[in-house]
């Protein structure tokens, strides 16, 4: 088994805000399940462009459902632009750090909420190259 | 917490008699087995004895046919090097299965770069090789055949004997990877009728560090290792003496009433199998349903990942193993199940429970009591499980 930290534990053993908005205002997932990992988050803005509710669901290793789930804690209540600047660096570090080998996970829910914010603002994203299952290195 | 493990086919518990019998060769008998006096005769006659029941274990004819060896990664790197180096005058093509454990892998890929010509043969969905396959690959300058006697992944056992008769009718040397067969079913290398078959002893009850290669009189292949004349002179550096004493001991005890605990370890992996098609649905099972190690159970569980399932269950105090591995840039799926044609995505969900002779009918019970909530959370939790 990965050494995970016990923040990662935490957030793998009791994710938070997992689910889908039915009525959301952005959505956006990113991977390919032949790569072993998708993610997709939901998002709710509010009339100050502050995101008011985030969702996600996940099918990945622990540190994917790890990340996107302090992720979504990560961003609620912040504007669309504070949101949009989250690193995956982050993203590690609010989770005490993840192992070397699991930090390409953590581009992942950054790059997901990235997609859902575009997706609310109508911004077309490009399609990842989804063959060679490396992550983009934000 | 009680703990269970379920990881027997990556290592097993050593047997308290196994390290009983290995005590007195630390502090007690510690002589080296190539001195002349009564301490080094009395490591002697340990390391024959052993050699004895190691060779009893799979029916050599003679104890000169096993060397020891620091486990199965070496045994399969002797075989493969040895024979390839010896015979590499012959012809230059070695013959393998694309699900070998990478211990042969990965000395075939080393091999290919020094100029020699592997071919990789297909497995169907059961993880079976075709020994007509292996008749059609075979050249001129096919000089090696070494295709593993189990998986260690989804548990298959292959038609050894019938792929060394096509080795034999065309005067081919033939080794087998047994390291998983080896102590958990009965392996016979005469009837196998393989030159040579690398075994491991961690894998069935003695310690890690230790193995062997048995090498059938006649067999052309190269020394191992230079030096002094131990193993003959075919693997020099003294002998590991504790650890041979253990293997012997973990060989004898295999043996006895090896078809009676091979039975008993069947039943549970066949209630847990059946268990958890019966809870679980959309899952698929690896390997062989008959033609399979008796402690091997391995699923695939769809729309989830095997890590996140590891995790799991590792909470719950279940040690299990799965062919979903991170590497520094994605998530790998196992060779072995791409081989048998499962898209990348089914084989990501895959999980192996292995059983030994220490599981019990409550072990089997309490995962069939954790899994399927594991399943159902991580499912609830996966953008691609539809839920309807
Ligand atoms: C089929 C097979 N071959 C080789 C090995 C390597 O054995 P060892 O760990 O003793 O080097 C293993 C065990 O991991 C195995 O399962
Ligand atoms: S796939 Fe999640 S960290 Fe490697």
């Amino acid at each position: 088994m990965m050494d995970y930290s016990d923040k990662v534990m935490d957030h793998f053993e009791n994710p938070r805000n997992v689910g889908e908005i039915e009525d959301a205002d952005g959505v956006g997932q990113v991977g390919n399940p032949s790569c072993g990992d998708i993610m997709k988050m939901y998002i709710k803005v509010d009339d100050d462009n502050k995101i008011s509710d985030v969702k996600f669901k996940t099918f990945g290793c622990g540190a994917a459902i790890a990340t996107s789930s302090i992720t979504t804690e990560l961003v609620k209540g912040k504007t669309l632009d504070e949101a949009k600047e989250l690193s995956n660096q982050a993203v590690a570090e609010a989770l005490g750090g993840l192992p070397d080998v699991k930090m390409h996970c953590s581009n992942l829910a950054a790059d997901a909420l990235r997609k859902a914010i575009n997706n609310y603002l109508g911004i077309e994203t490009e399609e990842e190259d989804d063959f060679h299952c490396h992550h983009q290195h934000g | 917490m009680e703990r269970i493990y379920m990881d027997n086919a990556a290592t097993t518990a050593t047997d308290p008699t196994v390290l009983e019998e290995m005590k007195p060769y630390f502090t007690e008998v510690y002589g080296n087995p190539s001195s002349f006096h009564s301490f080094g005769r009395e490591a002697r006659d340990a390391v024959r004895e052993a050699r004895d029941k190691v060779a009893d274990l799979i029916s050599a004819d003679d104890a000169k046919e096993i060397v020891f060896t620091s486990g199965g990664t070496e045994s399969d790197n002797y075989a493969i090097k040895g024979v390839a180096e010896e015979l590499k005058d012959k012809g230059k093509h070695i013959i393998t299965s694309s699900i070998e454990h990478h211990a042969v892998l990965h000395t075939c890929e080393y091999l290919e770069d020094k100029g020699f010509d592997v071919t990789y043969l297909p497995v169907d969905e059961d993880g079976l090789v075709d020994p007509a396959d292996v008749k059609d690959a075979i050249r001129e300058d096919t000089i090696l055949i070494t295709i593993m006697l189990a998986n260690n992944e989804v548990g298959t056992i292959q038609p050894i004997s019938e792929i060394s008769e096509i080795a034999q009718e065309n005067d081919i040397t033939i080794h087998t990877d047994a390291v998983q067969a080896v102590g958990s079913i009965p392996v016979d290398v005469n009837e196998l009728n393989v030159d040579l078959l690398s075994l491991s002893g961690h894998k069935f009850h003695s310690p890690k560090g230790i193995g062997a290669l048995y090498i059938r009189q006649g067999t052309r292949i190269e020394k191992y290792l230079h030096g002094g004349a131990q193993e003959r002179g075919r693997r020099a550096t003294t002998e590991n003496v504790a650890g041979i004493v253990g293997l012997g001991k973990a060989a004898q005890i295999a043996g006895q009433n090896l078809e009676e605990k091979q039975a008993k370890i069947t039943q549970l992996r066949d209630k847990l199998i059946d268990g958890i098609l019966e809870e679980i649905d959309e899952i698929k099972l690896n390997g062989h349903r008959t033609k399979r190690l008796p402690g091997n159970v391995n699923f695939s569980i769809r729309y989830i990942e095997g890590e996140s399932i590891l995790m799991k269950l590792d909470l719950a105090g279940i040690a299990a193993s799965s062919g979903s591995a991170c590497t520094s840039g994605s998530l790998e799926a196992s060779h072995v199940l791409l081989a048998m044609g499962l898209s990348a995505e089914v084989a990501h969900g895959s999980l192996r429970l292995s059983l030994s002779k220490y599981n019990t009918e409550e072990d089997i019970d309490k995962v069939l009591n954790v899994l399927p909530e594991v399943v159902s959370d991580l499912r609830a939790m996966s953008p691609i499980y539809n839920q309807d």
